[in-house]
C-alpha cells in the first residue's frame, strides 16, 4: 500500500517536472516576442535608463507611428514602413492567387487526366521545391530586364508565381490522388467534361487543401527577402526589405522601440494567419516533408 | 462527329492546362540552371559574355579566401543548426507526446517563430544579442558584473549567434515533424513491449526512434535546405560581419553577382551551391522513390 503511494508521488513529481520543462521551453520561444512588444510601447528615454526585461513604465504608441509612417528609410519621400507594407500586399495577393490556381489545375490534371509523360512532368517540376534560388537569380534578372520588368511589381509577382508553382502543384496533386477516383470515372461516363468535373466535383472537395496552399504561399511570399532585394526597386520593395533597410540604416542613435515596432508590423500578417489557422499552417509545413 | 470532337477536346485540354507550368519548368528551372552553368564557364564580368574560359572561374572561386571562409561558415552553421534543431526538436516532441494537457497551446507557442520572416527573427536577435542593450547588460545589471556575452561583435564567435537565432526559428518546426512521426507509430507494438517489461526509455531508444528513420531523414533534408539557402537571417542579424566573419555562400553569391559585377564568379558559386543541395538530395530522393515498391 505504502509502496504504491510512493509510486503515485513519484509519478506526480515526474509530471510536475515535465510541465516545468515544457513551460521553460515555452518561455524561451515567447520571451523574445513579449520583450519586443513591450519595448515597442516604451520611450527611448525609458529604454536607455531601464532594463531589457521590465514592465513598461509609460505606454506610448509613438514608436508604432514612427515605424509606420514617420521614420526616414533610405532616400525615399514616403516615410515609414507603410509604402513597403502596401507593396507587400500588392505583391502577395496576385502572386498567391495565380500560383494557387495553377497548382490546383496542375494537381487536377496530374491526378485525373494523366497522359503519357505526366508522371515525368510532375517529377521534373519538383526540382522547384528544392532549388537554391541562387542558381536562377542571374538569368531571372536578365530576363526581367529584357522584358522591361526589372524593378517592377509585375516582375516580382511573376518571380513568386514561377518559383511557387512547384509547391502548390505538389500540395494539390498529393491531395487529389487520395480522393476516390470512382467519382471522376462515373462523371466521365456520364459525359461530363474537363471543366464541369473540376468545378462541380473537385473544387467543392478542395477546401482543406486550398486553405493549406494559400497559407503556405502567403507566408512564403510575405516573408521573402531574397527576391525582394534582388528584383525590386524602391517603388516596389516589400516590407521585409523595408524593415531591413530601416534597422540597418545607421544615421543617429539606434531607436530600438521603433525597430521593434517595425518588426512587429512586418510580422503581423503572418502571425495573425498562424494564430487563426495554425492547424493548416502546420499541415502545409509537414506536407512538404512527411509525404502522405 | 460531335462525340469525337469532344473526345479530342478532353484529350488536348489537360495538356493545354498544364502547358504554362511545363514552360515554367523548362525555362525558369532547367533553362536557367543551364544558363547559370554556362555563364560560370565564361569570363563574364558586369555583363554576360560567351567567351569560354573553362574552369577558370571555379579556380578563382576556390582561391578566394572569402569563399573558403563562407563555405567554412556554412559548414559550422549547417552542422550545429541541423544537429541542435534535431536534438531539441526530438526532445520537445517526446515531451509533448506524454498526454500533455493544453498540448495544442504549447505546440502553437513552440512553432510560431516559423511563421516569421528571417528578417524579423534577425532583427529581434540582433537586439537581444547586442551587448550594450541586450542580454549581457541585463545579466550584468542583475548583479553578475563580469558577465560577458558579446558573441555578435566577436569575429570568432559571431557565426554561433546565427545558430542561436536559426535554432530559435526552426526547432519548433522539427518538433512538429517529429510529433507527426511519433503519432504515426503503431501503438500496439509499444504496448506489447511495455507488457514485456520494457521501460519508457527503452521503448523510445529501441523501438520508436529507430522506426522514425524516414522522419529524421526528411527533417534533415528540410534543415539542410534552409541552411544552404540561408541569406536573410545572416543579413538581418550580422550583415555578414563583423568583417566577413559570418559570410555565407548565399551572401557571397549575391555580392559578387549584383554588387561587384563579377557574374562569372557569382555563377560559379551558385553552381557549387546547387551541387551541394543535389549531393544531399539525390540519394534521399532515390531511396524515397524506391521504398514504395519494396513495401
Amino acid at each position: 500500500m505504502a509502496k504504491s503511494n510512493n509510486r503515485g508521488y513519484a509519478k506526480i513529481n515526474g509530471r510536475a517536472v515535465l510541465y516545468g520543462v515544457l513551460i521553460i521551453i515555452a518561455a524561451y520561444y515567447l520571451l523574445p516576442l513579449v520583450l519586443m512588444i513591450m519595448t515597442s510601447f516604451r520611450s527611448m528615454d525609458e529604454i536607455r535608463m531601464g532594463q531589457l526585461i521590465e514592465w513598461p513604465k509609460s505606454f506610448s504608441l509613438d514608436a508604432w507611428s514612427m515605424a509606420w509612417s514617420e521614420v526616414q528609410i533610405g532616400a525615399r519621400e514616403d516615410r515609414g514602413l507603410r509604402p513597403y507594407f502596401l507593396n507587400s500586399i500588392q505583391m502577395v495577393i496576385p502572386a498567391v492567387a495565380i500560383s494557387t490556381i495553377l497548382g490546383a489545375l496542375n494537381g487536377y490534371v496530374l491526378s485525373f487526366w494523366k497522359f503519357r509523360g505526366s508522371e515525368l512532368f510532375f517529377g521534373a517540376l519538383l526540382i522547384g521545391c528544392f532549388l537554391p534560388f541562387q542558381a536562377i537569380l542571374l538569368p531571372q534578372s536578365q530576363l526581367l530586364g529584357s522584358l522591361g520588368l526589372a524593378g517592377t511589381m509585375t516582375g516580382l509577382v511573376l518571380t513568386h508565381v514561377v518559383y511557387g508553382v512547384s509547391f502548390t502543384t505538389l500540395f494539390f496533386r498529393n491531395y487529389y490522388v487520395n480522393l476516390p477516383h470512382e467519382l471522376v470515372k462515373a462523371a466521365k461516363l456520364d459525359g461530363a467534361g474537363f471543366w464541369i468535373i473540376f468545378f462541380r466535383i473537385i473544387l467543392p472537395l478542395s477546401a482543406p487543401i486550398l486553405v493549406v496552399t494559400v497559407i503556405w504561399q502567403f507566408t512564403q511570399i510575405w516573408n521573402d527577402f531574397l527576391f525582394g532585394v534582388v528584383f525590386s526597386d524602391p517603388s516596389s520593395q516589400p516590407v521585409t526589405v523595408g524593415l531591413n533597410n530601416m534597422v540597418n540604416s545607421s544615421t543617429g542613435e539606434k531607436q530600438y522601440n521603433v525597430d521593434m515596432a517595425g518588426a512587429i508590423i512586418a510580422a503581423l500578417p503572418t502571425i495573425v494567419v498562424y494564430v487563426v489557422a495554425g492547424k493548416y499552417f502546420v499541415r502545409g509545413l509537414t506536407a512538404g516533408s512527411v509525404k502522405g | 462527329m460531335s462525340v469525337s470532337r469532344k473526345k479530342g477536346l478532353d484529350y488536348w485540354l489537360p495538356k493545354l492546362v498544364v502547358s504554362p507550368t511545363l514552360v515554367i519548368a523548362l525555362i525558369f528551372f532547367y533553362g536557367f540552371i543551364l544558363w547559370t552553368t554556362i555563364i560560370s564557364f565564361t569570363n563574364s564580368s558586369f555583363l554576360p559574355s560567351y567567351d569560354f574560359v573553362g574552369f577558370e572561374q571555379y579556380v578563382r572561386l576556390f582561391l578566394n579566401p572569402r569563399w573558403l571562409n563562407a563555405m567554412g561558415n556554412l559548414l559550422i552553421f549547417g552542422v550545429l543548426f541541423i544537429g541542435i534543431c534535431m536534438i531539441v526538436g526530438l526532445l520537445m516532441a517526446i515531451l509533448l507526446d506524454q498526454n500533455i494537457r493544453a498540448e495544442g497551446a504549447i505546440r502553437t507557442i513552440y512553432l510560431y517563430p516559423m511563421a516569421l520572416s528571417f528578417i524579423v527573427t534577425g532583427t529581434i536577435w540582433k537586439w537581444l544579442l547586442n551587448p550594450t542593450v541586450g542580454i549581457e547588460r541585463f545579466v550584468i545589471s542583475m548583479g553578475w558584473e563580469t558577465f560577458v556575452f558579446d558573441w555578435i561583435i566577436n569575429p570568432d564567435m559571431a557565426i554561433y549567434t546565427v545558430v542561436i537565432a536559426g535554432v530559435w526559428q526552426a526547432s519548433g518546426f522539427v518538433m512538429a515533424i517529429f510529433l507527426a512521426g511519433l503519432r504515426g507509430i503503431d501503438t500496439s507494438i509499444i504496448k506489447a513491449a511495455q507488457l514485456d517489461g520494457a521501460n519508457l526509455f527503452a521503448v523510445y531508444t529501441r523501438i520508436i526512434i529507430p522506426s522514425m528513420r524516414p522522419v529524421f531523414f526528411s527533417a534533415f533534408i528540410m534543415l539542410a535546405h534552409i541552411a544552404i539557402k540561408s541569406f536573410d537571417l545572416v543579413i538581418a542579424l550580422t550583415g555578414g560581419g563583423p568583417g566577413n566573419s559570418t559570410d555565407v555562400p548565399a551572401i557571397f553569391m549575391y555580392q559578387f553577382s549584383f554588387q561587384r559585377g563579377q557574374l562569372g564568379v557569382g555563377a560559379a558559386s551558385a553552381v557549387i551551391m546547387l551541387m551541394t543541395v543535389l549531393a544531399i538530395l539525390v540519394p534521399y530522393l532515390y531511396s524515397e522513390l524506391r521504398t514504395p515498391k519494396n513495401g
